[in-house]
């Protein structure tokens, strides 16, 4: 078996809302190993967004062991958990979050703008391969609220591959889309797995699973299913199938 | 932690919204340059008045009958008369370290020159008064000592009196002109001095033996005044104790009686006026400061705005690796730069204010460096105080949810 990216043992979160104990996460384990893709289900209240941030390094679990890359992130404190954002984690978010008035290639450099030890040349070859790699070599200058949806997200998902994580979290990446877009964003993840990177998609969409390797689902805070996908479809032949709407 | 990314970051975020990084920095531009204009014409008039004092002598002393009049109270004619001849010829003899020294008496009246006339005043002094007030005269000559003596019918004219009663040009030297009744002869025409800072005409003057005066125009037997000036200016203190006993021996004066005569100096004379100016400098600085304030009070406001509308930019930074202090740096240093750079532009405004204010209005002017360091200072200060808070704002924001903030 290949690298253990992320191993979480018997996580707990639990929130104090006034007098009441939420328990947002009861008890989730697993082990995520390099170059799976993994598509983490659960309707809203099922704890995912918990996890997300958790996995994220974002939040800090009540109880249970999280291992990332190797290194136990529980305990960690908030500077640290900073920087392990910023070596180790590629975030994507569902509305994308970039810096408005600000050219893609700005977007994408930022994360590497935290990291004193890129110089400023590195960081904009870097930048502008990452766009490449995404589709959006044409379109380095272009600002943010000059491009569509999907050319924002794969801007986003630049930012997310720029400092070479060990994994990438997706968050709704693709629920502010349209079908078509929706798929050609699918298809750059499917072929960011093929390349060997290890993928979190977290996704209300049930009909996602098709397209990863593996796909645990959750349920008020606890894993229901967690399985393997040995017949992922190619989201770039229903991308292609999907008629162009000329309307 | 990499202070010059954070720094261009910091730039780039201002870009995104110029005017209304303009208009914070207004608050800051109006309250520098008006800090700068009022202190550099503070400083200014401040130089100018001591100027003129050092130019009409600092070493200057004036004595004059009656005690020193205080709270307004109208003192007796008979206090006023208290200077006497003997006395003038008393401190001469028995004080040390006078250079010149001159008795004072004056009348106003009107000078009359064919159907030309001219309002003024017939100065009564003797030759050295040229000499304690730094004057000459610039045609014809000063009357003597002789003149003095005889209480000739002679006098020297400022060049305002000239104008005034010879305006065809002619030369009024040997000319005789009238002073109320009485005919004098023009025998010198002095240098020309222009106005003084406090608007006084140095030509609007005339001089006539002191004698003269006493004699022909008012009939009195005492000095309204008597002017010297020290050998050295240190020594003007001395030299007023000196003087004082003199004329508390000479009125005998018991001990504890109060004098009848007061002495003062140009020195104490300059202080006074330039401890007003500085006081009127401070006033100005003080409201100019409060304009600067509320400026410090507009970028806080400005900031903290911001922060609410880039909460969830602030997210996305903390989540794709950016430490609280980096979020912290980055607001400070924005903030600092509008107040800095609001500073930078208040400074040139201010002196364009002031240059404006001298080729305009001609007020003496003279921008201290001082101020243009201090205004820099308190630009950086008020910047990091103002800035503080809403950058601990934002450096505390829960990256979870700033990232979802709506």
């Amino acid at each position: 078996m290949s690298k253990e990216i992320i191993k979480i043992e018997n996580l707990k979160r639990y929130f104090k809302v006034g007098e009441e104990t939420v328990k947002a996460l009861r008890g989730v384990s697993f082990t995520i190993y390099e170059g799976e893709f993994v598509t983490i289900m659960g309707t809203s209240g099922s704890g995912k967004s918990t996890l997300l941030n958790t996995l994220g390094c974002l939040d800090t679990p009540t109880s249970g062991q999280y291992y990332l890359d190797g290194i136990p992130v529980k305990g960690m404190g908030k500077n640290e958990r900073a920087r392990i954002r910023n070596r180790k984690i590629g975030f994507i978010f569902q509305n994308y979050n970039l810096l408005p008035k600000t050219t893609a290639l700005e977007n994408v450099e930022l994360p590497l703008l935290y990291n004193s030890s890129v110089s400023a040349k590195e960081r904009a070859e870097r930048a502008e391969r990452c766009l490449r790699e995404v589709g959006l070599g044409e379109r380095l200058y272009h600002k943010s609220n000059q491009m569509s949806g999907g050319q924002q997200q794969r801007v986003a998902i630049a930012r997310a591959l720029v400092n070479n994580p060990v994994i990438i979290l997706a968050d709704e990446a693709t629920g502010n889309l349209d079908t078509r877009t929706s798929f050609s964003i699918l298809t750059l993840f499917q072929r960011l797995h093929r390349e060997g990177k290890t993928i979190i998609f977290v996704t209300h969409n049930p009909e996602l699973s098709l397209y990863s390797s593996r796909n645990i689902t959750l349920r008020d805070g606890r894993i229901v299913s967690d399985e393997y996908n040995h017949d992922i479809q190619s989201a770039e032949e229903v991308y292609r199938n999907l008629p162009v709407e000329n309307d | 932690m990499n202070f010059q990314n954070l720094f261009k970051i910091a730039i780039k975020a201002l870009g995104n919204n110029k005017m209304r990084c303009f208009l914070t920095m207004l608050g800051v531009i109006i309250g520098v340059g008006a800090v700068i204009a009022m202190l550099a014409i503070g400083q200014g008039s401040k130089n100018s008045i001591k100027e003129q004092i050092s130019e009409m002598g600092s070493n200057m002393i004036m004595i004059m009958p009656g005690a020193e009049r205080r709270g307004g109270v109208r003192q007796s004619s008979e206090d006023m008369q208290t200077l006497k001849p003997a006395d003038y010829e008393a401190i001469v003899n028995q004080a040390s370290g006078i250079a010149y020294s001159t008795p004072t008496v004056s009348s106003s009246g009107q000078w009359v020159y064919g159907n030309n006339n001219y309002p003024s005043q017939a100065q009564g002094v003797n030759t050295e008064f040229l000499k304690i007030r730094q004057r000459n005269v610039a045609e014809g000559e000063m009357f003597t000592e002789n003149d003095v003596k005889t209480a000739a019918k002679v006098c020297v004219l400022g060049k305002t009196l000239v104008n005034n009663l010879f305006p065809d040009g002619s030369d009024p030297i040997g000319k005789v002109v009238r002073f109320g009744s009485i005919p004098l002869t023009v025998i010198g025409v002095l240098d020309e001095k222009g106005y003084n800072t406090m608007g006084q005409d140095q030509d609007d003057l005339a001089l006539v033996p002191y004698t003269t005066v006493m004699k022909r125009m008012l009939a009195i037997d005492y000095l309204q005044g008597i002017t010297l000036s020290a050998e050295n200016e240190d020594q003007t203190e001395m030299l007023i104790d000196e003087i004082s006993d003199i004329l508390r021996t000479s009125h005998k004066l018991r001990d504890g009686e109060a004098d009848n005569f007061s002495i003062r100096s140009m020195k104490e004379l300059a202080e006074m006026i330039s401890s007003t100016s500085s006081m009127m400098t401070v006033l100005l600085a003080a409201v100019a400061g409060i304009s600067l304030l509320v400026g410090g009070i507009g970028i806080m406001n400005i900031m903290i705005v911001s922060v609410t509308e880039r909460t969830r930019e602030i997210g996305l930074r903390m989540s794709i690796g950016a430490t609280g202090r980096d979020i912290m740096t980055q607001f400070l240093i924005e903030a600092i730069i509008i107040s800095v750079t609001g500073g930078i532009i208040g400074i040139l405004l201010g002196a364009l204010a002031t240059w404006m204010i001298k080729i305009f209005v001609n007020w003496p002017v003279q921008i201290d460096p001082g101020s243009v360091i201090l205004s820099f200072v308190v630009c950086t200060i008020i910047g990091i105080i103002f800035g503080f808070y809403p950058a601990a704002k934002a450096s505390n924001l829960d990256p979870i949810e700033a990232i979802r903030y709506e």
